[in-house]
């Protein structure tokens, strides 16, 4: 270790000391500063950002092998900053009714720092030491209001099943540690040559079940929709995004970087979570009435779709699946900031799907940036998020994965079902009754907007600089 | 003489009793405690028995690691669970079941 390995990981420093300063103060100051203590998190966050923008890149392992500082992570990091930025900006005002605490900016903090090393991670210690950094600020961040009891089921649900998940994940490394001599993932790719083959098979599945449980693919995706509509909606934003972002780039790094001596194996893994996925989250939301519950079916068929890129396991793929993971966070923290806008005159959030008929005549604008959102998240092809579902499939194509890519097709045209019913209840349903005012701050509403504007058709002129920085990125693990 | 394959026969059989705590029981949530806490240590006695067979420390490092986390998972299991009874007024793991899951 030497000073130079220091600087390379100076924006997970930064969060570890504004975390610990701001625990501080928050403990002896109580919630009185919970406002200013939200302020000074997205500052740390905006920091740790600003860090990693203008840093340089060493494509090598640090810290004896155990971190890994490359493109890749830095993309992954970039996004889940930015996400836990806004998961900041929108939650005071959604807590202002029964009174907003200073727990969450840090909980947040900590679980953007347990995020960033997961996405380093390259050695399965940091993974999981990344992986329960991550997952205990989630468990407690589900349960925030004390007072509401589906926010109690639906951490006390997280935990259980999330818990069950690190013990599969970590039984498959303890295989996977005996059978290839080593916790490095440059020594378990090297160990796979040697090792008895049936050993080591039996670790990466148990490892990709146990990550299958965090990415929420199905059969693993039970705790999903339960957890999403229990928690607080701002957590419920924050889990849709920030963790996707760590937990889908972390899969992609032990497949490709540990596993990638039995890609033939974990491949058919992959493409069979995919294609579960994309079907039960596309069959799954049909029926439901509950906005949050039906954004949690969508973020398990989008999983599916990134693993699609994954499955294909070329250079394409995983800068596909950057591409997508991009996208995908713009337009459920977007899709969010437009469910946090329906809100009652006296602060109650309404969930229900029914209360949005009539929003076209009320509020035009807020109907309009729902409406993109669920276009978008539909890959309705205008629209920008057309554009990471077509790299996707154009990888799976490219590797020969016809039958994969037709299920995606199939399940993409019936997921469009549950958006476009979205729309309609919006702009041709009688008004439901329910009055939303005018409610958020100017920045709130400022990110929808931009988002919006960013998944309509604007997207695509940037897509110059997203398509270089997702190669690159790819490149440094292929 | 015990070998490595006693040990591995040991850990399987407790990690396969955890999990079936945590999906038979339907009782008691303090039971899906313990049952993690059961696939946790069948993990352990793999990682120390791998190390102690290869020669190789960094499995009981590991061990360390998962010992240590293992300790505030159930430190916030148990915290979650004390809001959830103080909600609900039972811990049986059939009433929790106020959204459809």
């Amino acid at each position: 270790m030497n000073s130079a390995e220091i600087l390379l990981i100076l924006p997970e420093l930064t969060l570890t000391i504004g975390g610990l300063i701001l625990l501080m103060v928050a403990a002896f100051a109580g919630d009185r500063v919970a406002e200013l203590t939200n302020a000074f998190a997205a500052m740390v966050l905006a920091l740790a950002l600003g860090l990693l923008l203008q840093g340089h890149v060493a494509a090598g392992p640090i810290f004896s092998g155990s971190i890994r500082i490359d493109a890749f992570a830095n993309f992954a990091k970039i996004l889940i900053y930015g996400a836990a930025i806004i998961s900041l900006l929108l939650a005071p005002r959604f807590f202002a009714r029964e009174g907003y605490r200073s727990e969450y900016p840090i909980l947040i903090l900590f679980a953007a720092l347990g995020m960033s090393i997961m996405v380093s991670a390259h050695d399965l210690m940091t993974l999981y030491v990344g992986l329960e950094l991550n997952s205990l600020a989630a468990y407690v961040l589900a349960s925030m209001s004390r007072n509401d009891s589906r926010a109690a089921e639906a951490g006390l649900k997280y935990f259980v099943l999330g818990a069950l998940a690190s013990g599969i994940l970590l039984f498959g490394m303890s295989l996977i540690y005996g059978f290839t001599g080593s916790t490095n993932f440059s020594g378990i790719a090297l160990g796979f040559a040697g090792a008895g083959k049936l050993g080591v098979l039996v670790g990466v599945i148990f490892v990709l079940t146990g990550l299958g449980f965090k990415v929420s693919a199905v059969p693993f995706h039970m705790w999903t929709p339960d957890v999403y509509e229990g928690a607080p909606t701002p957590v419920t934003a924050f889990f849709a995004s920030a963790p996707k972002v760590a937990s889908v780039a972390l899969l992609v790094r032990v497949c490709i970087e540990a596993f990638g001596g039995a890609m033939a194996d974990w491949q058919q893994i992959i493409a069979f979570l995919s294609m579960a996925s994309m079907l039960w989250g596309a069959f799954g939301a049909i029926g439901q009435r509950n906005i949050k519950r039906l954004l949690a079916y969508s973020s398990i068929a989008n999983v599916g779709f990134m693993l699609m890129g994954l499955a294909s396991g070329s250079a394409a793929g995983i800068a596909a699946v950057l591409s997508y993971l991009l996208v995908y966070v713009v337009m459920t923290l977007g899709s969010f900031l437009a469910v946090l806008q329906m809100r009652k005159a006296d602060g109650e959030m309404v969930e229900d799907i029914a209360a949005l008929g009539g929003l076209w005549r009320q509020r035009p604008a807020l109907a309009l940036a729902l409406a993109i959102f669920m276009f978008s998240l539909a890959g309705i092809p205008p629209l920008f998020g057309f554009w990471p579902k077509l790299l996707v499939f154009s990888a799976a194509i490219g590797v020969g994965l016809i039958p994969l890519a037709v299920v995606g097709a199939i399940a993409s045209v019936i997921g469009a079902f549950y958006y476009l019913r979205v729309i309609k209840v919006m702009l041709f349903d009688p008004p439901s009754g329910v009055e939303f005012p005018v409610s958020g701050g100017w920045m709130e509403r400022g990110v929808m907007g931009l988002a919006a504007a960013y998944v309509s058709i604007f997207g695509f002129v940037l897509v110059g600089p997203l398509a270089h920085a997702t190669h690159h990125a790819a490149s440094a693990l292929l | 003489m015990i070998g490595l394959a006693h040990y591995l026969t040991v850990s399987t059989i407790l990690f396969v009793l955890g999990v079936l705590g945590i999906f038979i029981n339907r009782k008691n949530i303090i039971i899906i405690l313990m049952a993690v806490e059961l696939i946790l240590l069948a993990v352990n006695i793999n990682l120390v028995a791998f190390s102690a067979f290869l020669g190789d420390l960094a499995g009981q490092v590991f061990a360390m690691f998962v010992l240590t986390v293992a300790a505030g998972e159930a430190a916030i299991g148990l915290a979650i669970l004390v809001i959830y009874f103080r909600g609900r007024g039972t811990i049986a793991v059939d009433d929790a079941n106020q959204m459809k899951g």
